[in-house]
């Protein structure tokens, strides 16, 4: 059974709606090779004429950050609103601004 | 990521009861991450292995809008097999590997696909009732709780809306036509309707895998809630078309609003997924044999993707 | 008889079409990979799809109440006018792969050249078809470099396909009185003047592959003028069964 379990490669696919809009991660795709990928996620997430652009990548070479480092990456910066615009204070009748 | 230390398990916890969405990096208990794995590989297998019974009819379809229609749908079947793999595959698992688990037995798929396709009229029927009753499951496994889960059952249902309505077109063509094709018609509804109540499986009474599903939100409604929803909606959809419903006991119960149903047969139930359906073993054998066909291929993809590099 | 012509042209290309298709589709749930499974089938149902427009039109040339299912589901072995590729068994991936690769790299040659057809209905289908030709030409042209370049085995089943399938290409590019008389009207294009083209794609990318190109010259004939393979009778039984089973049905 092992020699027939051989799949192949694992690629994360992003799809792009309109042009305008952000590309999305919709799902992965196996393939063996980047022309496959990019085949298999043709044929697989855009079916209903959902793109207008796709992205493949291989999933080992995504990083993604680590929950547990969440408090020390994101927490910091809760207490900086001096970066909203809704922090400052306008004179009375101040417009376009 | 499954560690499983008290202080953790407590935060798991409370973000699910805050209704928060896990990620596959979050912490979270192994037995949530090994219920996923059984629950969405077993749903991914069922897509995979439900797309042979409507394949069956696909080279036989009577008309070509008919026949595009089903290939789309079967097409869309095996798609959200994939998007469910993929799903899985977040949590640590090989698509090899739960292929292999369902090979040898070890994942359970759906039992439904056990039963034979006859007649034209069970296209209809599967649409109908099979599409029907995954659909009522599927509505309610949009807010899973386990956010790549999540976002394939959005996807899914999104897509399966055309299924459920193609099934009925069908049924309701049929009913509408020759005597031979109501025939048809009614002998799918005699030999689905009983198969399709049992797929929400066993009474809430007696569905051993429920307790955690819940309190991790991994499940959202039991499965008589579940079955209750679709007896209500579709007994009207029959009668509509003129079938008959294959049960005697059935009836309206004016006080509550919902239709009551006799008895399940929950032998012929353990039976099917005990391996003793129609075609427990021939779906199996059909996975089994085009994907050891399909391996040279794959061997060649790789090998050339190697030389590549 | 200018329009018998086209009619029997249309066919030609509707028949390709489906029979092509109908192939493809026995094919769903049998792929190496879920992700091929479900490519083959989208290639499928744009050949179904195809042929369901060509068959209206050929019916709307008709004038005679037939119907695109009439077309596809009530006519015998003999008035089907397909090559004999198309009609050819999945043997294997590589028997797929290769049939898809004769054929593609000719339909994409053909209907470039349809797209500029003086029959206006012809033109419009030929521009939409092109493209998903295209896209077929580079899935197949793909799998015939991996297949040609991967292992032992995989090399060995696509040459043999390959060779064994030859022999049905030399009917795509034969002329009949229908194609002449058409070309001459600029309705339809003479294939012999891209036959050319054809074999300079088939041999440059048999290269790439590592594969011969096939030496024996004999070729077969007779799908166009109703003569088949074995094949067709039985995709016809299975494919018809219901509407020659009930007629008076409609579906």
């Amino acid at each position: 059974m092992s020699t027939n379990n051989n799949q192949l490669e694992v690629w994360e696919v992003f799809i792009q709606s309109k042009s305008g809009l952000p590309h999305i991660h919709v799902g992965s795709v196996h393939a063996s090779d980047i022309k496959m990928a990019m085949q298999n996620a043709r044929d697989i997430y855009t079916r209903r004429g959902e793109g207008t652009s796709i992205w493949v990548v291989p999933t080992l070479s995504i990083s993604a950050s680590n929950p547990l480092d969440n408090e020390m990456l994101f927490d910091p910066s809760n207490d900086k609103i001096y970066r909203m615009p809704t922090f400052y204070v306008m004179p009375e009748g101040a417009q376009n601004i | 990521m499954s560690l499983t230390s008290n202080a953790t398990l407590e935060t798991f916890q409370e973000r699910i009861d805050q209704g928060e969405y896990i990620e596959p990096k979050d912490v979270f208990p192994d037995e949530y991450r090994k219920h996923l794995i059984r629950q969405m590989s077993q749903h991914a297998h069922s897509e995979v292995i439900g797309m042979q019974p409507e394949g069956n009819w696909i080279t036989r379809a009577p008309s070509l809008r008919a026949k595009q229609i089903l290939l789309a749908k079967i097409q869309d079947e095996g798609g959200h097999g994939l998007y469910l793999y993929s799903a899985a595959e977040t949590l640590g698992i090989s698509r090899s590997e739960m292929i292999n688990q369902l090979q040898t037995g070890k994942a359970k798929y759906s039992s439904i696909f056990n039963y034979p396709t006859l007649n034209w009229a069970d296209i209809g029927a599967i649409g109908w009732l099979v599409d029907g009753a995954a659909i009522v499951n599927q509505v309610s496994l949009q807010r899973t709780s386990y956010g790549p889960y999540s976002r394939a059952m959005v996807r899914i249902c999104k897509e399966e809306s055309f299924h459920q309505r193609q099934g009925y077109e069908i049924m309701t063509k049929m009913m509408r036509g020759t005597n031979e094709q109501q025939k048809m018609a009614q002998d799918a509804m005699n030999r689905w309707w009983w198969p399709s109540l049992m797929m929400f499986g066993p009474h809430d009474s007696n569905s051993p895998n429920s307790g955690n599903a819940f309190k991790w939100k991994i499940k959202r409604e039991s499965n008589d809630v579940l079955r209750q929803k679709f007896i209500d909606k579709t007994i009207p959809q029959a009668l509509l078309i003129g079938l008959t419903i294959p049960d005697k006991d059935y009836k309206l119960n004016e006080k509550t609003g919902h239709y009551e149903i006799g008895k399940i047969n929950w032998e012929e139930f353990n039976n099917v997924i005990n391996g003793n359906g129609p075609c427990n073993k021939q779906r199996i054998n059909h996975h089994i044999k085009y994907h050891n066909e399909g391996a040279w291929v794959r061997e060649a993809a790789l090998a050339y993707s190697k030389k590549q590099k | 008889m200018e329009k018998n012509n086209l009619y029997k042209y249309i066919i030609r290309l509707a028949d390709n079409a489906l029979i092509l298709g109908q192939r493809l589709s026995e094919n769903c749930s049998k792929g190496p990979f879920l992700e091929e499974d479900l490519a083959q089938t989208n290639i499928a149902l744009d050949y179904i799809g195809r042929a369901q427009v060509l068959f209206n039109y050929a019916a709307k040339l008709n004038n005679n109440n037939q119907t695109e299912d009439d077309l596809a589901y009530r006519r015998d072995e003999i008035d089907y006018l397909n090559f004999l590729l198309v009609e050819q068994a999945n043997q294997d991936f590589a028997y797929i792969i290769a049939r898809q690769f004769y054929y593609s790299a000719f339909d994409c040659l053909l209907y470039n050249e349809l797209t500029k057809s003086k029959d206006e209905t012809l033109a419009s289908i030929a521009k939409k078809s092109i493209k998903e030709s295209n896209y077929h030409l580079t899935h197949t042209i793909d799998w015939v470099i991996r297949l040609g370049n991967g292992t032992d085995e995989s090399k060995h089943r696509l040459q043999n396909a390959i060779d064994a399938l030859w022999t049905y290409t030399g009917e795509m590019f034969e002329q009949d009185e229908i194609d002449l008389n058409l070309s001459k009207n600029n309705i339809a294009p003479n294939a012999l003047d891209f036959k050319a083209n054809w074999l300079n794609t088939i041999s440059t990318t048999l290269k790439n592959a590592t594969l011969k190109l096939p030496e024996n010259s004999f070729m077969m004939f007779g799908g166009r003028n109703g003569k088949h393979t074995e094949n067709l009778g039985h995709i016809l039984s299975e494919m018809q069964y219901l509407q020659r089973a009930y007629p008076n049905a409609t579906w």
